[in-house]
């Protein structure tokens, strides 16, 4: 009977002895820095919180954007993301608990965040929304905007719709409670025109996004062009088109390799391009001149990194970049 | 026959396993960070421990007599996007609105176990049925009444102030500001320990859970057990759901899908067997507490955040096999 008390005494024995031997590493330094205090680069630690959810290829993007700024710029630069909003709230709590010189958070649901990120600016500790929730970024406190407006990305992407000659647009939303999302569909309503039917489908479940699609499209012979949202749901979308035997064309938001290869292949028609490594990378600078400066960026309005038309013209310069994880 | 030393008492009992994991994971985020073992820190991890903690608890009951719900994790979503929905769109007050969540959980609660009883099938399968049902009405009605996808502006109907402080304040204790959703855990698990093992219906749930057949020939009333049971997960996911709405002031319609899993995980981190007719209350709510400080801790320690499942599942199993052993090692060392 000896050998089970040896067995529990090595598993309760190993992480404590892991615990110990990686001590050294500690990250107990906080960066405990003030907004107002010129501090020197080299202390400056800053928390990206965004409302990514794992292993999505768009937010991929703005964490290489995030973490190269902090490499460039000799700053420590620590990102965090989790889809469910009181999640991401209590990742912001645990920023502001490390005392660290910046934050930068993704307002997908502004009204769950709004706590936290509160209690953050409270702290003294200077915030940087990207991406979305830009109308309530400066309600909230924040020092700045870094994103796309939707609204009129979504015009751009209608009007060249309407342009490639689409008339029945389906818009096709990944991410629930998202005002982003839907402020690029009805966007794209108004430049194209028309109204615009949505599609709810989920992120994290791609194969029932591209069965969703299809059947859509199977059901309504009518529907002349798919608009997604997300570069892995436009990949889908390319597919669900291909299932359903329709003649659709499909444009995608955000870029990614698939979304790149298929303008050049001829599958998509078109991606509006946020540049959302600009969205990880510019708050990084921001905070830093603010950290040592006390400057702003954006006068009050937010910097805007689209829209941006990627299509077969200019297509394969983006291409190289792409490949490797910056745009 | 000697009578059993502390010792063994203390091994057979079903959240050892599950307090020897926490005590280690405390020590393995701890001795790294600072800002881990301090007051905020402490509150911090605290949070997400309470709200899985509550929902862990009434999971574990169930599982003690026998049953999953696996519509557990989206009824928190239908209760918050109910009080919501009643609030903001039928601008009734905060709390006429959180009556109505709790008449319909209490309704599904008994939907569930009522078909669990009648039809003889198992829980896992009519549950998961639920499930579904209640993901694809989560999000038609919340389009069908607001034309969108999140229900909002909670704080706005009125009663909401009270509401707050019952459900989404802050207390202080010993330097640490705690959400009072903790105090809120805390009671349950005390009251679920108390009915467990020192009522009737403690008796009657271990019993329906180890042998149905058999305790309905010893008199228990395995089927109003059951049917109980059900509710009560249902009624936990409704203060769940209420405490989310009314922290939140905003819902999504995706809440709480995928929670189900992680709630079973701590209830046998806990010592439940899947098999019913084992387990405990402060079993379960020490799985959540090592969920939460999993979750927290691995942003303290600068981690990348993908490493989060693997050490979950990495935790289960090391519990459930510890779990395992030590039980094995009492239970022989009796003879």
């Amino acid at each position: 009977m000896a050998a089970p008390k040896r067995l529990l005494a090595l598993a309760v024995a190993a992480p404590l002895l892991l615990a110990a031997c990686t001590t050294d590493g500690g990250s107990s330094s906080e960066g405990g820095g003030s907004g107002g205090a010129a501090a020197d680069a080299g202390d400056l630690t800053f928390s990206v919180v965004t409302h990514g959810s794992a292993g999505d290829a768009f937010w991929d993007v703005v964490q290489n954007g995030a973490e190269n700024a902090g490499e460039d710029l000799g700053i420590e630069v620590d990102y965090q993301s989790d889809g469910d909003p009181q999640r991401q709230a209590q990742l912001i709590d645990a920023a502001v608990n490390q005392d660290v010189d910046g934050i930068v958070v993704s307002l997908a649901n502004p009204d769950a965040l709004e706590e936290s990120v509160r209690a953050a600016v409270e702290a003294g500790i200077p915030v940087i929304t990207i991406n979305s929730g830009g109308d309530r970024s400066a309600e909230f406190g924040a020092i700045g905007h870094v994103g796309q407006d939707e609204a009129i990305a979504g015009r751009g992407a209608g009007e060249q719709l309407a342009e490639s000659g689409a008339t029945n647009v389906l818009c096709v939303i990944h991410e629930a409670g998202n005002i982003g999302l839907e402020q690029r569909c009805s966007g794209a309503s108004e430049g194209l025109g028309a109204e615009v039917a949505t599609l709810q489908v989920d992120i994290n479940d791609l194969p029932g996004a591209q069965s969703a699609i299809a059947s859509q499209l199977q059901g309504n012979a009518s529907v002349d062009a798919v608009l997604t949202l997300n570069s892995a749901v436009a990949a889908v979308a390319v597919e669900a088109v291909a299932d359903a035997g329709s003649e659709a064309q499909v444009a995608a938001f955000d870029l990614n390799e698939d979304v790149i290869s298929g303008i050049q292949a001829g599958d998509i028609a078109f991606a509006v391009d946020q540049q959302q490594y600009e969205q990880g990378y510019l708050p990084v600078v921001m905070l830093k001149l603010y950290a040592e400066n006390l400057n702003t960026v954006g006068g009050g309005q937010p910097v805007l990194t689209g829209p941006g038309i990627v299509d077969a013209d200019n297509v394969d310069e983006i291409a190289d970049l792409a490949s490797a994880g910056t745009r | 026959m000697a009578a059993p030393g502390p010792l063994r008492r203390l091994l057979v009992k079903p959240e050892l396993g599950a307090l020897v994991g926490a005590v280690v994971v405390f020590a393995f985020f701890a001795v790294q960070s600072a800002t881990f073992r301090s007051a905020r820190g402490v509150a911090n991890w605290l949070d997400p421990a309470s709200t899985l903690g509550i929902m862990a608890v009434a999971v574990a009951l169930l599982m003690i007599g026998g049953h999953f719900d696996l519509s557990a994790g989206v009824m928190t979503g239908t209760t918050a996007l109910t009080v919501g929905v009643v609030a903001t769109q039928f601008r009734q007050n905060l709390w006429v609105a959180i009556g109505v969540a709790l008449l319909v959980a209490l309704a599904i609660g008994f939907l569930n176990g009522w078909l669990v009883t009648r039809t003889g099938l198992p829980s896992f399968i009519i549950t998961l049925g639920t499930f579904l049902m209640l993901q694809g009405l989560n999000l038609g009605l919340t389009k069908l009444f607001t034309d969108t996808v999140t229900v909002s502006g909670i704080d706005d109907a009125p009663g909401y102030a009270v509401a707050e402080w019952i459900f989404a304040s802050r207390v202080e204790i010993l330097g640490a500001e705690l959400r009072v959703a903790v105090l809120w855990w805390l009671l349950f698990t005390a009251l679920a320990t108390w009915v467990l093992l020192r009522t009737r219906f403690g008796n009657w749930v271990f019993a329906t859970g180890g042998d149905e057949v058999a305790a309905r020939n010893v008199g228990v009333p395995a089927r109003r057990t059951t049917i109980a049971l059900f509710m009560t997960t249902a009624a936990a996911a409704w203060f769940v759901g209420t405490t989310l709405a009314v922290r939140l002031t905003s819902v999504q319609a995706n809440t709480g899908i995928g929670q189900e899993l992680i709630y079973i995980v701590a209830a046998v981190i806990g010592g439940c067997l899947l098999t019913g007719g084992f387990g405990s209350a402060v079993g379960a709510s020490l799985g959540a507490l090592i969920f939460g400080m999993t979750q927290l801790g691995i942003p303290y320690l600068r981690w990348d955040a993908d490493w989060f499942y693997f050490f979950l599942g990495a935790m289960l199993l090391l519990a459930v096999v510890a779990n395992r052993l030590v039980r094995r090692y009492a239970e022989a060392a009796r003879r």
